[in-house]
């Protein structure tokens, strides 16, 4: 059972070697696929790695748990990053990442809640921060101390269900509900279509505290995150800039990395430039 | 009508409601008293509306149990996806709000974050059909048929203030995504207190054999009162009430309609993709073969005006029912 660390006890060091190890999770699921939303994943993985091995409250082992801290990826795509931290967690076998996206795996591209670990159907972008408004309800009905955190993306934003999702979460002074704005500048469309700057002003004038991160720099990731653990009657906003493909250097240039499709013999050359990197 | 007398030609203000037809007894509320009194056994039971409170009866449900009631304002996403939150956490919401908005505004939160995981919602729409004279605005006269395409949603149609309180309990006790139309405020009562409701199951409320009329919502009412006008014109009608739309009772609706010369459905809804085609479609299913017509609304959107010259006007009555019965037999003889 993970539990809460207190704040300044995060060993840095190792979680940046567990945030390397998603994202080696993460190759191998692309290479087995021969494609898939990378570029997304890679960015986010040390802030899955801080939660997942920091953070949350979670036990692999009892995922019904109702006190549970629960993480919702509201960006059903970044599937990639989501199994592999829950492969890493012990929720599902490592060796059962290489079927990502392939014909009756239960990792899908896009993730449904039928894979064990995930609490949440993504996908249909909006969906996610509304369904925690409500978890986080359903658990102070319940005098839960459990936290909720979602996570979403900058294209995301464009929905405006998710600003009928803040508005209430600063209404109903949700303060154990933390949202994760992935802001990587990118969408379906290629660089975020409609400008959404500035983010962070934009949470706080729906009356969210809301912090403004490199979403890349673990020691940040985790003090965010400690300072997102006060139950003060707001929600809590954190804005992660983050770097789509980080660590592999072709794939954070490559215009396409929405959704990352190379050749199968181009793999070798990925994973080469992720693990020099890797080992400096 | 009575209520025609007083208030034709006139559009009432939001909250109002024409006075029940008919002559018949009436209950103030039947879905928030029953969804009170549920409150006290099921503490799981939480309310949502998405400032419609006042306008969809759930006010007795806040006033018994504040803590467990939220308002998320004009929002009607986040009132479906709220909602699916707190099933996740083991709660039984029941989220008001009217039907054109829960059906055309929230249907991808509908069909994905409730329905697509099974969750234990139970969506209480206002205004079904033409209840209002608010125009296309306000007028779910599609709903059913939207609805209908969601895989595993249960949809409900009442009639009366009596299966609506039955049908309250009945969706709290059943597991999963229900959307059920909603008659506010003074809702007449037309079943008596032995009526018995059951998801899934149609009730055969009239015998007879010259036409079967198969009806749902308050529909059901105007076809009790057709069936009993026509009996004095030596016209034997029978009755058979399909309260659930989804999941659908084929079974009984074929046997009904097996026993009659001749069908008429009515429903407070378009005749396309509801009632109407249900029954077309398990007729067909089933190799019965019979002269049919369908009552119900026209395939276009319905005007501003006073409920009951709108009623009258696109066929909701129960004068209409019967003018629609004679011409059939008629025509048919």
């Amino acid at each position: 059972m993970l539990r809460n660390s207190p704040p300044g006890s995060a060993d840095i060091g190792a979680l940046e070697r567990k945030a390397t190890q998603l994202r080696r999770h993460m190759l191998t699921m692309a290479r087995g696929q021969g494609q898939g939303y990378i570029g997304q994943g890679l960015g986010i993985a040390d802030v899955l790695a801080a939660l997942y091995f920091h953070e949350l409250r979670y036990d692999p082992h009892n995922l019904a748990w109702p006190d549970r801290d629960r993480f919702l990826l509201s960006t059903g795509h970044y599937s990639i990053a989501l199994w592999a931290a829950l492969a890493e967690a012990g929720v599902i076998p490592v060796e059962e990442l290489i079927t990502y996206g392939a014909d009756n795996s239960r990792l899908e591209m896009s993730t449904l809640d039928t894979t064990p670990g995930v609490e949440v159907i993504g996908g249909s972008l909006g969906h996610g921060l509304g369904q925690g408004v409500g978890q986080a309800l359903g658990l102070r009905i319940d005098r839960s101390d459990a936290r909720i955190f979602v996570e979403l993306s900058d294209g995301e934003m464009q929905e405006g269900s998710t600003w009928e999702a803040a508005m209430s979460a600063s209404h109903f002074k949700l303060d154990g509900l933390v949202a994760l704005v992935d802001c990587n500048g990118i969408q379906a469309d290629g660089p975020v279509v409609l400008d959404m700057e500035p983010v962070a002003e934009k949470w706080r004038a729906f009356g969210w505290q809301t912090s403004e991160i490199d979403g890349n720099d673990m020691k940040a990731v985790v003090g965010a995150l400690a300072g997102a653990r006060e139950r003060n009657g707001q929600p809590k906003a954190i804005v992660l800039r983050t770097l789509p493909g980080k660590g592999v250097p072709r794939i954070e240039t490559s215009e396409k990395s929405h959704f990352f499709r190379v050749d199968v013999a181009q793999w070798d050359g990925i994973i080469a430039e992720f693990e020099n990197g890797a080992a400096r | 009508m009575s209520g025609a007398a007083t208030k034709a030609g006139r559009t009432l203000a939001m909250g109002q409601d024409e006075a029940a037809g008919g002559g018949r007894q009436s209950v103030e509320a039947p879905f928030g008293r029953a969804l009170a009194r549920l409150g006290q056994s099921r503490p799981d039971i939480v309310g949502l509306t998405a400032d419609l409170g006042k306008y969809t009866d759930i006010l007795p449900f806040r006033d018994a149990f504040p803590d467990r009631f939220f308002n998320v304002g004009m929002a009607e996403q986040n009132l479906v996806a709220v909602a699916a939150g707190l099933a996740r956490t083991g709660k039984v919401p029941f989220a008001t709000t009217y039907g054109v908005f829960a059906t055309r505004r929230a249907y991808d939160f509908v069909a994905i974050a409730l329905a697509h995981s099974n969750l234990d919602v139970k969506i209480v729409a206002g205004l079904p059909g033409l209840t209002t004279g608010y125009g296309g605005t306000h007028q779910a006269i599609e709903d059913l048929a939207l609805m209908r395409m969601i895989p595993g949603l249960t949809i409900i149609d009442p009639c009366d203030a009596t299966e609506i309180e039955a049908a309250t309990e009945a969706i709290a006790a059943h597991r999963g995504p229900v959307y059920m139309r909603l008659l506010r405020g003074s809702v007449p009562v037309v079943f008596d207190a032995g009526y018995r409701f059951e998801i899934g199951k149609a009730r055969q409320l009239r015998d007879g054999s010259d036409v079967g009329i198969i009806s749902t919502g308050f529909m059901t009412e105007r076809a009790l009162d057709a069936a009993d006008a026509l009996s004095k014109q030596g016209i034997s009608a029978g009755v058979l009430h399909v309260p659930t739309i989804k999941p659908f009772d084929a079974e009984a609706v074929a046997a009904f309609a097996a026993g009659v010369s001749r069908i008429v459905t009515a429903e407070n809804h378009v005749i396309v993709g509801g009632l109407a085609s249900l029954v077309v479609e398990t007729l067909f299913d089933a190799g019965i073969a019979k002269k049919l017509t369908r009552i119900g609304l026209p395939d276009r959107y319905i005007e501003c005006g006073a409920v009951p010259t709108l009623q009258a006007k696109y066929g909701l009555t129960t004068e209409a029912v019967i003018a629609a019965i004679i011409a059939l037999v008629r025509t048919t003889a």
